[in-house]
This record gives structure tokens, C-alpha cells and sequence, in this order.
């Protein structure tokens, strides 16, 4: 990266200090309905049409907690390696701000739900262990729109447009403990932990974890020591920092940017900063001091959550594998190697391999289509791949007409198109765009003849024995049926009759 | 017009009976509080809203549904007034306060919810202190409600609007809501009949929230057996309310006139003696000597804890108002004020014009109370030590619970007292809920019953009975029994000492 006035590469900052990190990640549950009201979750609705008294924080109204929500806390503790606190308690977070209905928000404070876990995220074939702090519920806030500013933030903008569907939807928020020892590494560690708390929300099939639309949420704290140092040096807080490459590039300049500090004899703010996508640089926001306090008591309104041993034990019984024993077990199933699985893993795609040769593709096809063709469309659209319109089943589907040897892989592409333009199934697309191959022997057969009379030279060759020459004419004969043919049995056909 | 014909005077039970007899039916009813309503309440001002179309609408087709036969509640078709802490869909609710001036909300709380499916008839919204925080309706911010027995004095609060509307027979029944004795207090100084049900009876879904763990909706009434009628009617589980008990509503109405031979009856020293009008003191002593000769047992009890009640309330209650009315910021509903002198407002700024001007002083300076006690490094020795008080009361209470079947004591230290004389000492002014306030930091039930006229004023007292939680039926047993002896005594219902109010047809309000 270059270095800007002030900062100090990233590798020579590594040199002197050593970083310690926080992850703060919030993740948007999908269950059906709100933390504390009945309204709908889903997510792109109209404006204000996801509401009602409760989530718009109408006077009089009262929350009542979603037990679903709390199931799905306890789930990701205890897949966290948590303990689960037997009774627990909601508190409010008093502070003003107009996307918060109540100006406060029903969260949890010193009574998490979920604390002291850890686990294991696999950095470049190693495992690191990240400690957990706590997992709490908590709510979400409305959405603010900043009209007429040229940022769309809120400075200079004329007005502001508030859109509360998304208030009240409930969110887990994720503390890691301070993770240290990761020196040189700590931005893959970092970039590695997210990716692997999305695989195993994933797993636990608690939120569709998508970071471009917000329902994961990842708040970077960092600070530096000099190396050899205990005690934590004074940390800054990166928010919103919503893909795994910006969770990498945030830490990236920030150690960059403290480290100049520090090495200009000068004291890092305690602040929150905000990242920008386009640039990887961070500025500073809020400065945080002691003086912010949000004055946090027992939210009175709710009674304390009590969860049983019982209970517990009835929703460990629902765990999923973990990710690592996971993938583990289909790394050996699927015959992989390790940059393989690790390739999978890192496009965010182990499910839909996992999904797609369940369906009945071989894994080395399934791979071959995710991480290629549909990892290169999702690029080019921006969304993950995983939210392309094109399921495993269809991706099996498309897989095994290519092993009958009706379509080829060039005609396999124009079946993706077909289908993530909503044209229908594979097989709805191959008919509608006539992209069978032609296995009509009497039309390749002529198609066949046609292309020896058109290059006899080419011919005399083949005759010849010279058979590597049969390119030339495959290409013809291909180029005439449009690529519907299978240009195996096409060589076939003209062997057949030149030998 | 003779009592005997006139609507307005029989109690809520003796009109249920002729609607249930067809002697009349709610459309007179009705109309006949609207009259009084209109006759006096420009001395009174119990009320902020009159819903004149809508209360006669009600009526119109609680009768209709009397006529086809349909099965009904026993007090369908008895007009009924509201408080207006309650959310009432279609029907403005201020909370007394200018921030909610015009609000009319999209839902009804479950209390009202149940009220009109039962068929009860909605005069209107009664005024109270704003945000329900004082004693005495002074700090409405549409100016108070003036007691029926002298037009001087305050009617209690918060719930003042509520009891004078009782007591002035604007409306035989009425609901209130009471955080430290908004329900109770109103009731002894304006001579009526009010209940504090066990803190979960009663649903607290659209009520507009003073203080979360103490708020409680409750029977405001002229006769205990009134009261009995709408706490089953109001009381009960409501999945809408996390704080609502999931039991049966406790039999009220069978414990109405039952014996009290060898009932325990517990005499709280530290709410009482020093500090209590010599004239409240002596009818609450005449009352005990009622209770013995009905045969029931007095025991002395002492709850030294009690005495830091008080302090305890006033920690609690402004740290969960202070959260509560955070809401009201001029972003979605209520008023909106612009800030002078600013071009383009932030939101920020035109919510703290809007609270500086929506707030009155009584509500300011509790919201400023409890930010200070919930901040960091106070938390521990204000809102954390008043927790403690708080559990300490609870124990009391549980071990007062022990040795007695009930606890009595005075409803209020005094008898209503003048206009603006505690408006500028808040402290002298909280003090009007010594007594009451216990009960609520506990979660126990209370009801306080008139018993009597102070020698020195002539105007009402009362006493409170208080319960254990969920053991409601205990207050009714109890306060029919007294009220009854009382009755003997007196000929008759106190409020009929009451002087008549003049009208106030064409004097201005």
C-alpha cells in the first residue's frame, strides 16, 4: 500500500508495536418476527410499512420478548463454546437519537445472556483461538436517510428521512476478549474470524449473515504496544466496517496510521472512526470520552430471562457440526487439498458446494462453477455469491446435462445466464434458448461433410495420418452449429471418414 | 329532580341493576352524566376531553345489544371516564401535558380495550398532573381540577381529574392510574373509593409510562362494591404486558361483605402519629374500633424500613421516567417546536427546544433527578441503594404479612389542602404519598375508602387497606365491611355531605 504522510508501512509498524484487536460483530437474527413486537423482519420492504406501536415507540406501548430470538442467543452461545447465564436481564441504553423510536435501546448490559466462550478459526492452516467476552440481545434502530448532503452523511445534508422498519429487529452482538499474539498476521486473523463467525451462523442457520445488507455488522477495535509491552495502549474504534476485505484494510491502516502516531511521539485519541470503502482509510468520528454514559438500569418493562439447564441442554442437542470438524469431514469426502478447501471456504461457498453436489454434481464441478463462473458474476453484480439467483439444485442440474453430454461448457454458460436472469430452470432455459448440442448424427454428419469439402487440403492431411489437423475442422463444424455440437463426437464423425 | 330519579346519583351497581331491568336505559344514562357534566364541570375540571358523540354512540349499541337478548356484562352500559394516561384510540390523550397536545392515538390500552368490548360507555379523559407526576392536578398543564367539596382545594393528584369526576357525579365510575398513591390519595381527599391492584393485575399496555415497576391501573369509584365490579372487569392476564400476572383475577366480588371475625388486621406505627392531621387520625382510630367490633383482631406492626420510602420512590421513579419520556422528541408524534433563531435545526436541537418548551417544571425537574441518579458513578449510591431499600420494603411487607391478613394505616397524612400552598415546596408536596407509596415499591395491593370528615376542616379522610400481592379480595372484604359500618353510622354515603355544586352553565371556564 502506499504510504501517506504520517503513516508507517504496515510490516515496519509490525516491526516495533504490537497490535491488539476487538471484534465487535452484530448480527441481525431472521427470525419472522421483531425482538419485541410482531412486526415482519424482512428486509427491502416499503418505508414504515414493517411497523406498529411497540417497534415505533408509541407512548404506552410494551415490548415482549421473541422466545425464538432468545432460542437462537443461546444456540450461538453455546456453538461459541459460551456459558449460558441461567437468569438474565434486559437493560436500557439511554441515548438520543431520532432512528431510535424510544431514545433508548433495549439491550443487555451487565447481564449478557452468553459469556466467556471461545473459538477456533483456522488462519493459512493454523488454528487461533479467539476468546469470547459475551453474545447479547439487543434490538436494532431505524434507518436513517440523509437527503441533499453530498455524502449522504448527515453534514450538509437538507433533511432527514427516517425508516423505522428495521427498529426492533433482533440483533446478537458478538464481543470478542482483546486478541493478542496476532502481530504480523492480525489482519487475516481478524478477516479469518469474521468469515468463520458467518460460517457458523450460517450453520446455525440464525441469519442469512449478509454483510452488504447489513444483518452482520463488524465494529474493529484497535491498539498498539510497543512490542514487549503488557499493558494495552489507548485503542480506537472502526465502525461499520461491513465486508471481510474492508475488516482486513481497516486494520491495515490503522496500525499503519497509529503506528506514525505513536512513532511521532504523539498520543492516539480514544475516538470512534468511520471507514471508507473507496479509499481503506479511516477518519475520525466521535471522540469518545468517559463523559459518554448511557446510563443503563434493568429494563423494567421486561421480566428476567431464566434459562433452564434443561433448556440448554434440549438446544446444545440442536447444534450443528462445528465448522472446523466440518470441514474436517468434507475436505476427506471431496478429496480436496487444502488450498482447495481453503479457496471454498474463503469465496463464502462451502454450503453451496456442500448443497450442490448433494444434488448429485461431483465435488471438483461443483467447485469448478462456484469459485469460477459464479464467484466471477457475483463480482461483476457486487452482491455475494451466495445471493445469486441460481440455486446448488439448479448448478447439479445444469452439472449433470453437461455429463449426459447434452450441453457442453460453453453452452453451460448461456444456461447460467438463462437462469440468473430469472428465465426459468436449467431445463426451461436449454429449451427456451435452444442450447442443446446437436446429437443428431445425420445433421452433423452433413455438417461433417460439408466442412471436408470446404477445406479439401485440410482433408488430405488428415488422410495423411496427420490427425492433429481434425482441429481445424471441428472448429468449422462447431462454428456452424453455433457450439451446439459435442465436439468429441464431431471428431469422431470426421475420423470416421477421412481414416 | 329527586335523587331517586336522577341517574347521576345512584352508584354504578344501581344503575347496572335498572339497565339490566330495562327501567332505563345507557343512552339516558349517559346523556344524563353528559348533562352534568356540562352543568358543572367548568367549576370541576375533572375533565380534558368530553366525547359526547362517541359515549352516546357506545350506548346506543350496548342497548341494541341489550335488546337482542345478547349475553353482557354486569356493568355494561355504565358510563365510565378515563384517565388520560391511557391510550385511547380515536380520542386525544395528553398525559395532562402540552408535549402530547392533539395526539390522538392508533390503539386503545388493553383497560380501554376491555371497557368497550364489555359495553361500558367512555364519558371522556380526565385531567391530571402531568405525566401523573404530583399530588394535587396543579401541574396539568391545562390548569387543575378543583375538589367538589370545596372548589379551593386541590382533588389529589395525579388523578385528581378521575376522583373529582366520581365524587362530582360526572361519571359513576372511572379508571386511574397510581405510582405512589394517584389513585389512593385522590380518593381519601375527595371522599370516594379507590384501588392500587397488585402491581400485574391489571395490564399496563397504553398506559403512558411514569415509572415502569410501580405504574398500576385501578378502580376509581363512589362504593367498594363498585370498585370489586371493575377490577374484575380491567384485571387479568394480558400477553401484551411481560409484567402482567398470568393468574386468575382474585375473587373480589365474593369476598364483598364478608366476616372478619378473627381477621388479623396490622396497624403500621411508622405510617402514622407525628405529621398526621389530628382530624385524620382520629376517624382512622374511630374506624379500627369498627373493625374490632366487626370482630376482627388489631395488631401493632412496625416496618422500619418505611421511612425510607420515600427517599427510595424518589430515586426510582425519576431514574425510569427520565428512560420513559425520552420518547417524547418531536421526531414522530406530539409537538414539535424550532428552536428561535436557528436557520436549519438539527433534529438534536429541535428535540431540546421541544422538550424545553413541552415539559412542565414538576416533569423537568424529575427527568434531570433521574439522569443525574442513573449516571455513572451515582448509579451505585442513588438508583443501586434505593434497590436495596426497595427489597428491604418487600421483606417487611412479607414478614408484616406473617403475623396480619391485612395492614391499615391513613390514606394521606392531611385533608385536601388549598391551591398553590405546596406548589413551591416539591418536597412538602411528596410527602402527601407517605402512606401510599410502599405499597407500590413492594407491588402490593391498596385501597383506600372514605372515613370520615376531619374535625377541623369538615373535609374527607381516608384509609387504606393493603394486602399481600394477589390477595385483592382481602381489600374488598375488608373495605365493604368498614364501609358498610360506616354507612350505618352516617345515614348514609359520605359524599352525601358534599355540598351541591353550583352549575356553571355560561361561566366561563
Amino acid at each position: 500500500m502506499t504510504t501517506l504522510p504520517g503513516l508507517v508501512g504496515f510490516d515496519e509498524a509490525l516491526e516495533t508495536f504490537d497490535p491488539v484487536m476487538g471484534l465487535e460483530v452484530h448480527v441481525e437474527l431472521d427470525t419472522a418476527t421483531k425482538m419485541f413486537c410482531g412486526c415482519p423482519t424482512g428486509f427491502g420492504a416499503e418505508p414504515n410499512t414493517q411497523v406498529c406501536p411497540v417497534c415505533l415507540g408509541l407512548p404506552g406501548a410494551l415490548p415482549v420478548v421473541n422466545g425464538a430470538a432468545v432460542q437462537s442467543a443461546i444456540r450461538i452461545g453455546l456453538a461459541l463454546n459460551c456459558s449460558i447465564a441461567p437468569w438474565c436481564r434486559f437493560a436500557r441504553k439511554n441515548y438520543f437519537y431520532p432512528d431510535m423510536p424510544k431514545n433508548f435501546q433495549t439491550s443487555q448490559y451487565d447481564e449478557p445472556i452468553a459469556y466467556d466462550g471461545f473459538t477456533e478459526v483456522d488462519v493459512d492452516g493454523d488454528v487461533f483461538r479467539v476468546e469470547i467476552e459475551r453474545a447479547h440481545m439487543e434490538e436494532d434502530t431505524g434507518k436513517s436517510l440523509h437527503v441533499g448532503g453530498a455524502t449522504g452523511r448527515i453534514h450538509g445534508a437538507v433533511h432527514s428521512l427516517l425508516d423505522y422498519n428495521r427498529a426492533g429487529v433482533p440483533l446478537i452482538e458478538i464481543v470478542t476478549k482483546p486478541i493478542e499474539g496476532a502481530g504480523a498476521r492480525a489482519a487475516q486473523v481478524a478477516r479469518a474470524y469474521v468469515a468463520h463467525l458467518r460460517e457458523l451462523l450460517l450453520s446455525l442457520g440464525v441469519s442469512d449473515v449478509r454483510m452488504e445488507q447489513g444483518s452482520m455488522r463488524c465494529d474493529v477495535n484497535l491498539s498498539l504496544r510497543p512490542v514487549g509491552q503488557q499493558t494495552f495502549g489507548t485503542r480506537t474504534e472502526t465502525k461499520n466496517v461491513n465486508s471481510l476485505r474492508s475488516v482486513e484494510r481497516a486494520i491495515r491502516f490503522e496500525v499503519s496510521r497509529q503506528a506514525g502516531v505513536l512513532g511521532a511521539g504523539a498520543a492516539i485519541v480514544q475516538e470512534t472512526r468511520h471507514f471508507h470503502e473507496d479509499t481503506g482509510e479511516t477518519t475520525a468520528g466521535r471522540v469518545k470520552t468517559d463523559a459518554e454514559d448511557y446510563r443503563y438500569f434493568p429494563e423494567p418493562d421486561l421480566t428476567p430471562i431464566e434459562a433452564t439447564a434443561d433448556w440448554v441442554e434440549e438446544l446444545r442437542a440442536t447444534l450443528p457440526e462445528a465448522p472446523r470438524v466440518r470441514r474436517a469431514r468434507l475436505q476427506q469426502a471431496w478429496g480436496a487439498s487444502d488450498l482447495e478447501m481453503r479457496d471454498i471456504v474463503g469465496a463464502g461457498a462451502l454450503i453451496l458446494v456442500e448443497q450442490t453436489v448433494a444434488a448429485g454434481s461431483s465435488p471438483q464441478a461443483a467447485r469448478k462453477w462456484w469459485l469460477s463462473e459464479l464467484t466471477r458474476r457475483a463480482n461483476e453484480t457486487g452482491v455475494d455469491v451466495s445471493e445469486l439467483a441460481i440455486t446448488p439444485a439448479d448448478v447439479a442440474g445444469i452439472q449433470a446435462m453437461v455429463d449426459a453430454g447434452r450441453i457442453n461448457d460453453k453452452l453451460a454458460r448461456g444456461v447460467f445466464d438463462g437462469v440468473l436472469a430469472g428465465e426459468g430452470t436449467p431445463q426451461e432455459v436449454v429449451a427456451a434458448r435452444g442450447l442443446e448440442v446437436v446429437s443428431d448424427d445425420a445433421a452433423l454428419g452433413a455438417a461433417v461433410d460439408r466442412a471436408i469439402a470446404a477445406s479439401p487440403d485440410v482433408a488430405d492431411k488428415i488422410r495423411a495420418g496427420k490427425v492433429a489437423a481434425a482441429g481445424a475442422l471441428i472448429g468449422a463444424v462447431m462454428k456452424e452449429m453455433r457450439g451446439q455440437a459435442d465436439a468429441g463426437r464431431v471428431r469422431e464423425l470426421i475420423l470416421s471418414r477421412l481414416t | 329532580m329527586s335523587s331517586e330519579d336522577d341517574l347521576t346519583r345512584l352508584s354504578a351497581t344501581e344503575l347496572a341493576e335498572r339497565l339490566a331491568a330495562g327501567d332505563t336505559t345507557s343512552v339516558q344514562a349517559t346523556q344524563a352524566h353528559l348533562d352534568r357534566i356540562a352543568d358543572v364541570d367548568g367549576n370541576v375540571h375533572a375533565f380534558l376531553h368530553v366525547d359526547v358523540d362517541g359515549a352516546l354512540e357506545q350506548a346506543d349499541a350496548v342497548d341494541r345489544r341489550r335488546a337482542d337478548g345478547e349475553l353482557l356484562h354486569p356493568l355494561a352500559g355504565v358510563p365510565i371516564a378515563v384517565k388520560d394516561l391511557l391510550a385511547t384510540k380515536g380520542m386525544p390523550t395528553t398525559c395532562g401535558s402540552r408535549m402530547l397536545e392533539g395526539w390522538i392515538p392508533p390503539y386503545d390500552a388493553t383497560v380501554v380495550e376491555r371497557l368497550r368490548a364489555a359495553g361500558l360507555p367512555i364519558l371522556g379523559k380526565t385531567n391530571m398532573d402531568e405525566f401523573a407526576m404530583g399530588s394535587s392536578t396543579e401541574h396539568s398543564a391545562y390548569g387543575p381540577t378543583r375538589n367538589p367539596w370545596d372548589l379551593g382545594r386541590i382533588p389529589g393528584g395525579s388523578g385528581g381529574g378521575s376522583a373529582a369526576a366520581v365524587a362530582a357525579y360526572e361519571a359513576p365510575l372511572a379508571i386511574g392510574t397510581d405510582t405512589g398513591g394517584s389513585i389512593r390519595q385522590p380518593g381519601a381527599v375527595t371522599g370516594t373509593v379507590g384501588v392500587k391492584p397488585t402491581y400485574g393485575g391489571v395490564s399496563r399496555y397504553g398506559l403512558v409510562a411514569l415509572a415502569s415497576s410501580l405504574d398500576q391501573a385501578g378502580p376509581v369509584t363512589r362504593t367498594v362494591r363498585d370498585a370489586a365490579l371493575l377490577h374484575d372487569l380491567i384485571g387479568g392476564h394480558d400477553p401484551r404486558d411481560s409484567t402482567s400476572i398470568d393468574a386468575p383475577v382474585p375473587p373480589v366480588l365474593d369476598a364483598l361483605d364478608g366476616d372478619l371475625t378473627g381477621l388479623r388486621v396490622g396497624v403500621v406505627t411508622e405510617l402514622g402519629g407525628e405529621g398526621y392531621q389530628p382530624g385524620v387520625r382520629a376517624r382512622f382510630e374511630e374506624s379500627l374500633e369498627l373493625l374490632t367490633k366487626a370482630g376482627a383482631e388489631i395488631v401493632e406492626v412496625s416496618c422500619p424500613s418505611f421511612t425510607k420510602a420515600l427517599a427510595a420512590y424518589y430515586l426510582i421513579l425519576p431514574s425510569e421516567a427520565s428512560s420513559n419520556l425520552a420518547r417524547f422528541d418531536a421526531m414522530r408524534f406530539g409537538l414539535r417546536v424550532r428552536p428561535e433563531g436557528v436557520d436549519a435545526p438539527s433534529a438534536e436541537q429541535v428535540m431540546a427546544a421541544t422538550r424545553a418548551a413541552g415539559f412542565g417544571s414538576e416533569v423537568k425537574r424529575r427527568i434531570i433527578l433521574g439522569t443525574y441518579a442513573l449516571s455513572s458513578g451515582y448509579y451505585d449510591a442513588y438508583y443501586g441503594s434505593a434497590q436495596k431499600v426497595r427489597t428491604l420494603i418487600s421483606r417487611e411487607f412479607d414478614a408484616a404479612f406473617g403475623r396480619t391478613d391485612v395492614l391499615v394505616s391513613p390514606t394521606t397524612p392531611t385533608t385536601a389542602f388549598e391551591f398553590g400552598a405546596k406548589l413551591d415546596d416539591p418536597l412538602a408536596m411528596y410527602l402527601n404519598d407517605v402512606a401510599t407509596i410502599p405499597a407500590n415499591l413492594a407491588g402490593v395491593p391498596g385501597l383506600s375508602l372514605p372515613i370520615g370528615l376531619a374535625d377541623e376542616d369538615g373535609l374527607p379522610s381516608g384509609l387504606q387497606v393493603l394486602a399481600p400481592a394477589m390477595a385483592d379480595d382481602r381489600l374488598y372484604r375488608v373495605g365493604s365491611v368498614l364501609e358498610r359500618l360506616l354507612e350505618e353510622q352516617w345515614g348514609g354515603p359520605l359524599l352525601g355531605r358534599a355540598p351541591e355544586l353550583a352549575s356553571s352553565t355560561g361561566v366561563g371556564r
